[in-house]
């Protein structure tokens, strides 16, 4: 279960979808890193990420991991945000008959997951058919 | 000074489930029901939905028709009877997810189905009083409602979100008005999981006497009659007493029909009278005066007559309309999913 720190930590991502931007080549990464792995540039500007694209590729979990088991049968998909970078969700409010690659979709903001009944509640982003 | 709205939002859950789906579990005969309450179906949350989820969407879409920086947003109120937290508030996760921190003031707001309303006035007084330049009031619920009561037909989820300025409104605040008594209709003790009701007492010495009362003292300071106002919105528990309080009052369903949002949603609690206000502000032409008054058990209800502005159709159609979301490819559910969404099916803990 994630704890409160590592998720406060994740805030600028999970909530805002803010990614970083290389100064040197201009290569988009999510999560912000601290070295860029084209350029070698240590220096990078914030960047919000767009909040639509198209889906890539997905799977149905059908065994979950543990605080999801509720969940199951759901979608994971890796997603292609609009000429940015591709980024991997759960897709929700979908028909997982009818889930295809080539799919719209956009960002939502939904509960991830929490920790137990006391626990914090983690929210993020999930996606939904656009 | 005029101030008013700036940018609305909305956010409703495309989960449903229809009242037959319900009655059919309790043995109940459903026509009475949907005669009876004025309903057909209501919006369910998904697990993975709740206040904070739907006010941050609500915010994003007012954000969008506003037009301004979230930083420069100087509150955000969150008006609900199911805050998440019990000890934590649901205003900060707002204000972090839409870029409003820090340099803001947050607090969660709490008056039964009034909520929301409340906080819509305090934010709009702040920017009267020249405290900012913005101020956002939210109205949120993911409604609870016993098992087999007849607040489970009703009681669904849904979210309203309002930026309050003093420059580019969509809608001019003319007036306001609060009509409060101490009227135990409607309650949740601490600790207990779904509220209880006065019945048949929830309606004449509650709904119907706070409702009519703010609307006729609202008319009254604002010199104006019903004729002289396009649209009206009311509280929404049922598709049945908001109409029943419109044409008390003197207004047509041409008035009240397009804000009445709860045959098909159900009652959002805190967001059923903001959203209607959204409703209507989706279709309002400059120039439209609108009537809008809350209710919340307890017992209160909160008047405010908005004037709408030449820019109101510049941002209708900058985010998701309401009907437009409430009729979005509706997902509905049997009776055992809805109670395993709304946790209603007790399991075993570790």
């Amino acid at each position: 279960m994630i704890g409160p720190v590592r998720y406060w930590r994740e805030i600028p991502q999970r909530y805002r979808y803010e990614a970083a931007r290389c100064s040197g080549c201009g290569k988009v990464f999510f999560p912000p890193r601290l070295v860029c792995n084209a350029c070698r540039g240590r220096e990078f500007k914030p960047v919000i990420l767009p909040q639509a694209g198209t889906l890539e590729t997905f799977t149905i979990i059908r065994v979950a991991p543990s605080g999801f088991e509720d969940q199951a049968p759901y979608a994971v998909g890796v997603v292609r945000l609009a000429d940015s970078v591709k980024v991997t969700a759960q897709i929700v409010d979908c028909d997982l008959e009818t889930l295809a690659t080539g799919q719209k979709l956009r960002l939502e903001f939904r509960k991830v997951q929490q920790d137990g009944a006391s626990g914090v509640l983690c929210y993020g982003y999930k996606f939904v058919p656009a | 000074m005029e101030v008013g709205i700036r940018g609305y939002g909305a956010y409703i859950p495309r989960h449903r489930i229809r009242v037959e789906e319900i009655a059919r579990v309790w043995g109940a005969d459903a026509p009475t029901y949907k005669r009876g309450l004025g309903l057909r179906e209501k919006s369910v949350p998904t697990p993975d939905q709740d206040v904070i989820t739907m006010s941050v969407e609500a915010a994003r879409h007012a954000i969008r028709r506003a037009g301004i920086d979230p930083a420069k947003i100087g509150a955000i109120y969150i008006g609900s009877e199911s805050h998440p937290y019990a000890v934590k508030p649901s205003g900060t996760v707002v204000a972090e997810a839409i870029g409003a921190t820090p340099e803001i003031h947050c607090a969660d707001f709490e008056f039964a189905c009034k909520a929301g309303s409340e906080g819509m006035f305090v934010a709009l007084s702040l920017v009267k009083a020249g405290q900012m330049e913005f101020a956002m009031g939210i109205g949120a619920d993911t409604s609870q409602g016993a098992p087999g009561d007849a607040l489970e037909y009703s009681a669904s989820a849904g979210s309203a979100a309002y930026i309050f300025a003093s420059t580019q409104l969509v809608a001019v605040c003319e007036e306001t008005y609060a009509f409060m008594t101490d009227t135990p209709d409607f309650w949740r003790r601490e600790y207990q999981f779904y509220p209880r009701h006065g019945g048949r007492f929830t309606g004449e010495p509650a709904y119907f006497k706070h409702t009519l009362s703010c609307a006729r003292g609202l008319m009254k300071k604002a010199k104006v009659k019903p004729k002289d106002l396009r649209w009206a919105v009311f509280h929404q528990p049922n598709g049945k007493f908001p109409a029943k309080a419109a044409e008390e009052l003197g207004f047509t369903s041409d008035q009240y029909g397009q804000g009445l949002l709860s045959p098909t949603l159900g009652n959002t609690y805190s967001g059923a009278s903001p959203l209607g206000l959204t409703a209507v502000l989706d279709v309002a032409k400059p120039g439209d005066r609108i009537l809008m008054v809350s209710y919340g058990s307890g017992a209160g209800s909160d008047g405010f007559i908005w004037r709408v502005t030449d820019r109101i159709t510049k941002v209708q159609k900058l985010a998701p309309q309401t009907r437009a979301q409430l009729e979005d490819r509706p997902i509905y559910v049997d009776y055992g999913t809805y109670a395993k969404f709304r946790g209603k099916i007790r399991k075993l803990t570790e």
